[in-house]
């Protein structure tokens, strides 16, 4: 499903990925940890077309990305990013947001049809947003709004889901309702889900493998009751463990 | 007069269309560079003996060339180079001025607007760049939803945001070109600001966000011009002026003021 092979990937003079190797099979459900700075991000922008390869090979859905994701592939691939400050006046309400999810497959100059509708209703439900479809986006909370963010990447009826530390700023109810639904959605809809994460708890209780990053590199993957040993965390994190170990 | 109502029409939809995208954006700051270039580029080609339209097109081109990439790095501030560039087009355009053989009205129009001459190719200008605009705006709304409300994200569905954001930049510099000289270079930029940012302020829907700033446009320049006919005051200012104190009477009476009070209440 997702090949990376040697990636090396460098802003100006920052190296973000230093021979990144990484392969997903079709309905995993991966965690990538580690600290700041560690490239986690900069790998779901390479799988998404996003981020730009200096060196190396990235195949997704059978598609060499090397030049580029096309637009048709990035149709495929429904992408939620960190959560950012949205001015609490802009002119889009939740419904609309998820609506974009369409845009892609929908092309340009044609409108949203029945179907499309009808999909974005049923994605509200899933997400418990129906009651708030009109509020605008930036009246919601961030947990709200990432879950508005959640459905606007499953109206792209994706096969491969990439999350951006989806519960990053929310409250300790917000991250469990979100990592639930998170689990909920990748094994109803047989996804194949990377997720970037720093709950390690929750992420060694729901993901089928964990990848551990530090300084541009895989640090070490495999399952999480073999990776996510005090040992290798304080090697990962250094003095953060201490902190990160109370999330 | 006429011909000053309907360049008032098409100007007043064009600017405050593209100034929907300028404002929701937080361009403000991009789209007045733009509009100095534009200044500089039409008095340097009354200089050189050609069209000021041509080199205010060419000019303002340039600066989207220049300034989009800038403002698209989001590595750093882009406002220090943003605004050294404003100030290197303010100094052609005065440069370009002083230059100029001779009387100075020709350059003194392009500076305050002179929507009264307004000539029959002007007009056919704001009618070709209107509705170009109104076109897009309709045949491509949805895209310019996506880009103005995140541009990563409207990437990663598979619009082409890069495209979509780049467009509506020299669409900018072409409006500015074809209201040149109705509305002048110092204030045609207040025309595309204003009508927006007044629309910005009463309401949640982009859609009506768009119908209003095009009204709050017309109405600046209808409304002005009968100001400066009655009054006898120069009609590109008082447009300006009259745009300003929509703006302010939308923002009194704006419902967003009241979110905060709101959302405290929600908890």
């Amino acid at each position: 499903m997702i090949t990376i092979n040697n990636a090396v990937v460098s802003y100006r003079e920052d190296v973000a990925l230093r021979g990144v190797s990484l392969s997903v099979k079709k309905g995993e459900l991966v965690g990538i940890i580690g600290p700041n700075g560690a490239g986690k991000t900069t790998i779901l922008t390479l799988v998404n077309g996003l981020g730009k390869l200096l060196k190396g090979q990235v195949q997704v859905l059978g598609c060499m990305l090397n030049n580029g994701c096309p637009s048709y592939l990035r149709r495929r691939i429904g992408y939620v990013p960190q959560i950012h400050n949205i001015d609490p006046r802009m002119p889009v309400n939740a419904r609309e947001v998820v609506m974009m999810g369409r845009y892609g497959r929908l092309g340009l100059l044609r409108r949203p049809g029945i179907l499309d509708r009808q999909v974005v209703e049923s994605l509200l439900s899933l997400v418990g947003m129906s009651h708030l479809a009109t509020r605008p986006i930036g009246h919601l909370s961030g947990g709200e709004q990432q879950r508005v963010a959640i459905a606007r990447a499953l109206a792209q009826e994706p096969d491969i889901l990439l999350l951006d530390e989806p519960t990053t700023g929310l409250d300790r109810r917000a991250r469990v309702e979100i990592m639930a639904l998170v689990n909920e959605i990748h094994r109803s809809r047989n996804l194949t889900t990377l997720m970037v994460t720093h709950e390690l708890k929750t992420a060694s209780a729901i993901c089928n493998r964990l990848v551990l990053m530090k300084e541009g590199r895989i640090w070490s993957q495999g399952k999480p009751e073999d990776v996510l040993q005090e040992e290798v965390l304080d090697l990962l994190y250094g003095d953060e463990n201490r902190v990160v170990n109370y999330f | 007069m006429q011909s000053a109502i309907l360049a008032g029409l098409l100007g007043g939809v064009a600017c405050s269309l593209i100034g929907v995208f300028v404002v929701t954006m937080n361009l403000s700051f991009i789209g007045v560079a733009i509009a100095h270039a534009a200044f500089a580029g039409a008095l340097c080609g009354a200089w050189l003996g050609f069209s000021p339209q041509a080199g205010a097109f060419v000019f303002s081109l340039v600066a989207v060339a220049v300034i989009g990439p800038l403002a698209d790095r989001g590595e750093f501030n882009p406002d220090t180079p943003i605004g050294i560039i404003f100030s290197l087009t303010m100094g052609l355009a005065f440069l370009f001025m002083g230059l100029l053989p001779g009387p100075k009205t020709e350059a003194l129009e392009l500076l305050w607007g002179s929507i009264l001459t307004v000539s029959n190719f002007d007009l056919v200008l704001l009618v070709i760049v209107a509705v170009i605009v109104l076109m897009l705006v309709t045949l491509f709304f949805k895209e310019i939803q996506a880009v103005i409300f995140h541009r990563e994200a409207a990437l990663a569905v598979g619009i082409p945001a890069n495209l979509i954001f780049y467009s509506m930049l020299f669409l900018t510099g072409s409006v500015i070109t074809a209201s040149l000289r109705s509305i002048g270079g110092l204030l045609i930029f207040n025309l595309i600001l204003n009508p927006a940012a007044a629309a910005y302020q009463l309401t949640y829907s982009l859609r009506i966000m768009f119908i209003l700033s095009a009204l709050f446009g017309v109405l600046s320049t209808w409304l002005g011009l009968l100001i400066s006919y009655l009054f006898n005051t120069p009609s590109g200012a008082t447009i300006v002026l009259v745009s300003t104190v929509i703006f302010i009477i939308a923002a009194a009476f704006s419902p967003k003021r009241k979110v905060k009070k709101w959302k405290n209440e929600l908890g």
